[in-house]
């Protein structure tokens, strides 16, 4: 059977953006997904669905959701943007909300602020109608297992 | 020194209090989706149970619960602390939130979560929480979060 990092890999060489969400059951179950933009850079979008909710008097997305969207995204860009592409494990992840997130698409870009030897340093930010009305920016340490 | 007048708690109200340990999470329906149940609520204290689900699953090769999953249950026992330190019932909002990954959760273990609120301000509930699978004292994450409490009627209520 083949590992999943090299499953991973030959997706990323065919940008088979589907295939590789399916590879992480809690990012399908949200359903997640993902492309590139002209500079090659992964962008993510979050489709509203009724399971995301966390305030039905709002209404307004759940805040663990926008959190895990975006968690996942750190987590896809890292593999997506690093040579092996073995998933990094999550030391600690730390989130401000800023508007709440209303019922409808979100979107969600990651900057890497520090790539070191061992650490991460990734930055997200995610919005709705518009990139400069950021909902919620977060920044997440990653522990990275090299080859 | 004279004492300080006894608060009031919205978990002492007997039909709140049964709102909020049975019904609170029955109307999030992300909380419901990932499965997460009250085990206890009381006063400034509160227990949720997140049982194991494939669907939760992160990593295919190792199946542990996805990083993402756990800042949901710290959101949702955060919230239901801050309804156990609340004295009426009123909007709140996760101003910000972090959590703390100490070491990888089992996989096929349920997780549970317990929340504290630590200090209750006019405008902020400050919560801590850990979460763990078999003994409290050993925990795969924990926590630090703080809510804004409603400032105006414009916010409607998060339970209906």
């Amino acid at each position: 059977m083949k590992e999943q990092k090299d499953i991973f890999a030959e997706l990323r060489v065919s940008k088979d953006f589907e295939q590789a969400i399916e590879m992480i059951p809690y990012a399908k179950m949200l359903g997640i997904q993902f492309s590139e933009d002209e500079a090659g850079l992964p962008i993510f979008n979050l489709p509203f669905s009724d399971h995301n909710v966390g305030n039905t008097a709002l209404p307004a997305l759940h805040g663990g959701v926008v959190a895990g969207f975006m968690e996942n995204a750190a987590v896809i860009h890292l593999m997506w943007m690093m040579d092996s592409p073995i998933m990094p494990k999550i030391i600690d992840f730390n989130v401000d909300y800023t508007l709440s997130g209303r019922a409808q698409e979100t979107y969600a870009r990651c900057e890497v602020v520090k790539l070191g030897k061992r650490i991460a340093n990734v930055q997200i930010k995610a919005w709705q109608d518009d990139p400069d009305k950021i909902i919620a920016v977060a920044r997440s340490h990653f522990k990275l297992i090299r080859e | 020194m004279s004492e300080k007048p006894e608060r009031t708690y919205l978990i002492d109200n007997e039909n709140l209090a049964g709102m909020l340990s049975e019904g609170f999470l029955g109307n999030i329906p992300h909380s419901q989706a990932l499965g997460i149940e009250t085990v206890s609520a009381e006063r400034n204290k509160a227990t949720l149970k997140l049982p194991y689900k494939d669907e939760l699953v992160g990593n295919l090769s190792t199946g542990v619960i996805h990083g993402g999953v756990m800042i949901s249950l710290m959101d949702s026992v955060g919230g239901m602390t801050t309804f156990c330190a609340l004295p009426a019932m009123e909007a709140i909002a996760t101003l910000d939130l972090r959590v703390d990954y100490l070491k990888p959760a089992v996989a096929g273990l349920d997780i549970f979560a317990t929340g504290e609120c630590y200090k209750l301000t006019n405008t902020i509930v400050f919560v801590r929480a850990v979460a763990y699978q078999t003994d409290i004292s050993d925990p795969v994450a924990s926590c630090v979060a703080t809510f804004m409490r409603a400032s105006s009627n414009k916010i409607q209520g998060v339970i209906k």
